[in-house]
């Protein structure tokens, strides 16, 4: 396929890695972290780590939309869906996240919840033209990525003056995540983890550009590179990263010039900027509250936003003890280190949210990776 | 005098006329239903026999085969075929999976009160027709109707019997380390024309179904080799080709190594799993097998696999191994490793 097999072409990908190998230094060990969920399927699903030599490790961080996701945001969704009987509309990750009681998206709909995916929000504000009799909230989740086509149907719904269309809205943004897992790498007896570099985000970048990244290599002194999804693409943000650290560098550069530029889509952020605003503060699954990291609806649309409209409030809820998805997603551990892992939590069942989503740490390894390292025997 | 007059009056209204609780009474209309529709469709000497079963020939020193399917589907009407083919094929196609020759086919309808009988007639004639060109009669059968909101139009079981020769068995715990992993075509066709006229997701695609009976395949394979040189046949239906071979991997106790650059795709099926996040792996086919074979057979059997209709992109995409982990393995097409593994729960569009 053109534009696609280009960046798979294993002739490329032994060249790069023959790079890699030669311009890695023995002496040296590199860790990078991959941020974006994107970049860790890539890598799991192409082999790309092993390709990589063994002083090159690739950690994996916590860009997965669906696993940063807390319990208690899923679960206000269930309560909504389940209690308030709205028609809830979703992206279908969601819809197997790990809520309290048991319960998931797919699970409270075999209990009669009206949950339905969506391939997009415009789809969810269709369901509420054509259903004025229902209560159709879109629950709204991921990355810089997803959040122009929320405030497009937001701002659509209210140009439309619609009555029964609201968004659970729980946005996250890239920067302030990434300030945090460098803030906590600086403090290792903290659980702090020692980062070389970054493998920026692709379609995130393609959003909000690479302007925003620029103050972690002034501030934290780290190289991040800008890296498309494909698995040359990663590879050759691999190459330029070892390269970075080499020369002593900390820069941002763009691997992936073919959809980033410095100031991004601004027409995306403009539309982003007048419907949300950001919140004091969120809960990450894995890192915890992280000031500043998500947004909310601006109080001029707050009839559309489903917080408000039916009165929820937040209820953090615990992860399993032993579930060791928050050091997962801060690198500080691997999934083989989770005493879970393959054992009571699988991706049929799936305990902690890394286990969920093919773009999880937890859930790319079992499904791509087991072979490596552990004994467990297939179903 | 009084002429005789004709069972119905009037004939089943089958352009505007619609499906409703009477049809299902076991009455008059349920009769005229079977005898407008159905059996004028299926027409044969055994389903003419009339009777709640029927009395079929045996043949001496013969196994039986029996498979069954339920098929329920939506849309009922896709890119490349309906719910009534599927039906048909897709049961022939079990039986023809143990190296069996299909004899006869049974089919109940499950109908939804409300079902258009202008579709129904449709559905009932392609089965007609599918089960026409691959040889096998429908030869017994049952309609049941159920109220508006229990069902989806219309369910379909049908059940095949089937017929063997002594000799070895072909099975899914026949597979062996060192066997060679035949598949007969691109993968995806189906699961990716069905996924095209899903609800908020329509998009237009010159993708067909790939629904088709592969028993003739089978029997050209069968024709080409010594017995007992196939060990395994499957078709990669629900789950794709990565859920069969672990399938396969499992009840035989071995492991697989393939080749990610072996297996053959549409370009269309790609790019619509690029563009909605899904792995064609995963996806259905409903006109492919799956053959795992003497690795000295290989040729020869892709050679006749090619020369038929259905296999002309047959190919070989990896062997099999010795593993206790029973892991299906992939060498990606960058020149890595992977793990394929079992499908988890329905295939989900990623979103980033």
């Amino acid at each position: 396929m053109k534009y696609v097999d280009e960046f798979r072409d294993r002739e490329l990908a032994a060249n790069l890695a023959a790079n890699i190998q030669g311009e890695a230094e023995p002496s040296r060990h590199y860790r990078f972290m991959e941020f974006c969920g994107g970049h860790t399927h890539a890598i799991a699903r192409y082999g790309v780590a092993d390709l990589l030599p063994q002083n090159v490790q690739m950690i994996h961080g916590p860009g997965c939309p669906v696993c940063v996701l807390p319990v208690g945001r899923v679960d206000m969704a269930i309560r909504l869906a389940l209690e308030c009987k709205v028609m809830l509309c979703t992206y279908g990750d969601v819809m197997r996240v790990p809520a309290s009681d048991g319960l998931s998206l797919i699970r409270a709909k075999a209990l009669g919840a009206d949950i339905r995916i969506v391939y997009s929000p415009l789809d969810a504000l269709r369901l509420a033209i054509d259903n004025p009799q229902r209560e159709v909230v879109f629950l709204a989740i991921g990355f810089e990525t997803t959040t122009p086509p929320s405030a497009l149907a937001i701002r659509q719904a209210a140009q439309q003056s619609l009555q029964n269309f609201s968004v659970l809205c729980c946005h996250v943004l890239t920067p302030p995540a990434i300030m945090h897992i460098l803030d906590a790498a600086d403090v290792p007896e903290e659980g702090g983890v020692t980062i070389d570099g970054f493998v920026g985000p692709a379609h995130v970048s393609v959003v909000i550009g690479s302007l925003p990244y620029e103050r972690f290599a002034a501030v934290h002194r780290k190289p991040v590179v800008i890296a498309g999804f494909e698995p040359l693409d990663v590879m050759q943000a691999i190459l330029m990263l070892v390269r970075q650290v080499n020369e002593g560098r900390a820069e941002i550069e763009n691997e992936f010039t073919r959809a980033v530029s410095r100031s991004g889509n601004t027409l995306a952020q403009t539309v982003t900027a007048e419907i949300f605003d950001l919140r004091v503060s969120f809960e990450w699954r894995g890192l915890g509250e992280v000031g500043a990291s998500a947004l909310r609806i601006r109080s001029a649309y707050e009839t559309f936003d489903a917080e408000r409209r039916f009165d929820l409030t937040y209820r953090p809820v615990p992860d399993h003890k032993q579930c060791e998805c928050g050091a997962i997603l801060r690198g500080v551990k691997k999934p083989t280190d989770c005493k879970l892992f393959g054992t009571i939590c699988t991706p049929e069942n799936p305990m902690g949210s890394c286990m969920v989503s093919s773009e999880g740490s937890c859930a790319a390894h079992y499904s791509y990776g087991r072979f490596r390292d552990i004994p467990v025997v297939a179903i | 005098m009084n002429t005789p007059k004709r069972h119905y009056a009037r004939p089943l209204d089958l352009k505007h006329g619609r499906i409703d609780m009477n049809h299902g009474a076991g009455g008059r209309l349920s009769m005229q239903l079977i005898e407008e529709v159905f059996v004028r469709a299926f027409d044969n000497e055994f389903l003419r026999q009339g009777n709640d079963g029927a009395l079929l020939p045996a043949t001496a020193g013969q196994r039986l085969v029996m498979a069954t399917d339920a098929h329920v589907i939506s849309p009922l009407f896709f890119p490349g075929g309906d719910i009534g083919c599927l039906a048909v094929n897709g049961t022939l196609n079990d039986v023809a999976m143990l190296a069996a020759t299909p004899l006869y086919l049974s089919a109940s309808f499950i109908l939804e009160e409300g079902l258009l009988l202008s579709d129904l007639k449709r559905i009932v004639d392609s089965m007609a027709s599918a089960a026409n060109y691959a040889g096998v009669p429908i030869v017994t059968g049952d309609t049941k109707v159920v109220e508006k909101g229990s069902g989806d139009g219309v369910f379909i079981c049908t059940t095949g019997v089937g017929v063997l020769s002594d000799g070895p068995s072909v099975g899914g715990a026949s597979a062996r380390p060192g066997d060679a992993v035949l598949l007969s075509g691109t993968i995806g066709d189906h699961g990716i024309a069905v996924l095209s006229l899903r609800e908020s997701l329509e998009f237009d695609t010159t993708i067909e179904s790939d629904t088709a009976a592969l028993h003739t395949l089978v029997a050209a394979m069968l024709a080409a080799v010594a017995s007992g040189a196939i060990h395994v046949l499957r078709d990669p239906t629900r789950g794709g080709l990565a859920t069969t071979l672990n399938e396969i991997a499992r009840q035989s106790d071995v492991g697989m190594m393939l080749h990610e650059s072996a297996i053959p795709i549409l370009p269309q099926v790609e790019a619509a799993c690029e563009l909605l996040g899904l792995d064609p792996l995963y996806i259905a086919n409903e006109g492919k097998l799956v053959a795992i074979v003497a690795r000295d057979a290989a040729a020869a059997l892709l050679e006749a696999m090619k020369a038929h209709p259905l296999g002309k992109a047959a190919t070989c995409i990896g062997y099999v191994t010795e593993d206790s982990n029973r892991f299906v393995q992939m060498n990606t097409s960058v020149g890595g490793q992977r793990v394929v593994d079992w499908l988890s729960g329905e295939p989900m569009p990623r979103i980033c």
